[in-house]
């Protein structure tokens, strides 16, 4: 999984997250690597959760579920919702090494929020090939 | 693999204790938490059983401050020890820097210390990484005990079982006492940073 990243990619990366996640009013947008590295964080300013433990946890409970996936002869699970009293959050793989969390309040819907994020993994795949 | 983010200025290392279960891997992580408690600013992560037992990892992000105007931001885990725990040990491994590998030193734990080892390196190939060539340290741990007369490996003993095709620095120490346990982590963040900085060039 080695992999490398120049500013202009990391700077790309970072406008599609807050132009396709954070202004439809996200609280927050994780992109990480799956030894749980924090790539590019964004938030509303407004929460204030500990990243890096959240990334190591994601990162985790991502390659537990795949490994799981594996098991049981299914290729891999894309996507992990959890739906919580205020906030949910929802984890999406992109290519076979990055994630892509985010979190959310109930003003979104689901839908949505699985159309803003599908369409920002397209343009980020694209970066990260570039 | 550590992640350096040109634009921040910051590079993120991850770093494993690896080693037998009970071994003191978890007691390594709690020393260092509660002895740089106002450098850390969030709680110790710990995902364990109700025996206390490791049973995915324990994570502790540690800040190391500046080298060379960027922020090198240390994340410390561990790995579950026991033998079931395979499949979390290997996921844990994922994108590691540098590996502490904690060995019992207490004498009915000779062949524990081996497997655990031997299981090392088979997990990192599995990653595509070498036991020889990744920073690695051996710490051997419990050298308290000694005191209250339970039988230890002596140093040689371990030096010999463990170290003798490695070749890697050791220490002796007590992760309960905190006996060169911040020497430990120093030494292993510091031999990560040098070959990170290999790479680069
Ligand atoms: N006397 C002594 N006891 C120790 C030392 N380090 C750890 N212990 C004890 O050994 C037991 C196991 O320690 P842990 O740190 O939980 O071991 P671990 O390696 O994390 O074990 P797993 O999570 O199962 O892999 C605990 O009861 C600790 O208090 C040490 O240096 N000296
Ligand atoms: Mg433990």
């Amino acid at each position: 999984m080695d992999y490398n990243l120049g500013p202009e990619q990391l700077t790309k990366i970072e406008e599609v997250l807050q132009e396709d996640l954070m202004e439809m009013g996200v609280h927050c947008v994780i992109f990480i690597d799956m030894a749980g590295n924090i790539v590019a964080n964004l938030d509303d300013g407004e929460i204030k959760h500990d990243v890096y433990s959240l990334a190591a946890l994601a990162a985790g409970n991502f390659g537990a579920v795949s490994a799981m996936a594996q098991m049981i002869g299914e290729e891999d699970f894309s996507l992990l919702f959890h739906k919580g009293e205020k906030e949910s959050i929802h984890f999406s793989k992109v290519l076979t090494d990055f994630l892509l969390i985010v979190i959310f309040g109930h003003e979104i819907s689901l839908g949505l929020l699985r159309l803003k994020v599908t369409e920002s993994i397209e343009k980020i795949e694209k970066v990260l090939k570039s | 693999m550590s992640f350096i983010n040109f634009k921040k200025k910051e590079v993120q290392v991850k770093i494993v204790y690896y080693g037998p279960g009970r071994g003191g891997k978890t007691t390594n992580l709690e020393y260092i938490y509660s002895n740089f408690k106002d450098r850390i600013k969030t709680e110790m992560v710990a995902i364990k059983t109700q025996g206390d037992r490791t049973l995915f990892f324990d994570f502790l992000p540690f800040d190391m401050g500046k080298i060379k105007g960027y922020d090198v931001k240390v994340q410390l885990y561990t790995v579950p020890g026991q033998v079931k725990y395979n499949a979390t040990r290997e996921l844990v491994l994922r994108g590691v820097d540098g590996i502490v590998f904690v060995a019992d030193s207490i004498e009915v734990r000779k062949e524990q210390n081996l497997h655990s080892l031997k299981n090392l390196q088979e997990n990192l190939a599995i990653h595509k990484k070498s036991i020889f060539k990744i920073p690695l340290l051996l710490q051997y741990n419990k050298r308290d005990l000694a005191e209250q007369d339970i039988p230890l490996l002596s140093v040689e003993t371990l030096e010999k079982s463990l170290n003798s095709k490695l070749k890697v620095p050791s220490f002796e120490a007590s992760a309960v006492v905190g006996t060169n346990v911040i020497q430990t982590l120093k030494k292993i963040m510091s031999m990560t940073i040098i070959s990170i900085a290999n790479q680069l060039k």
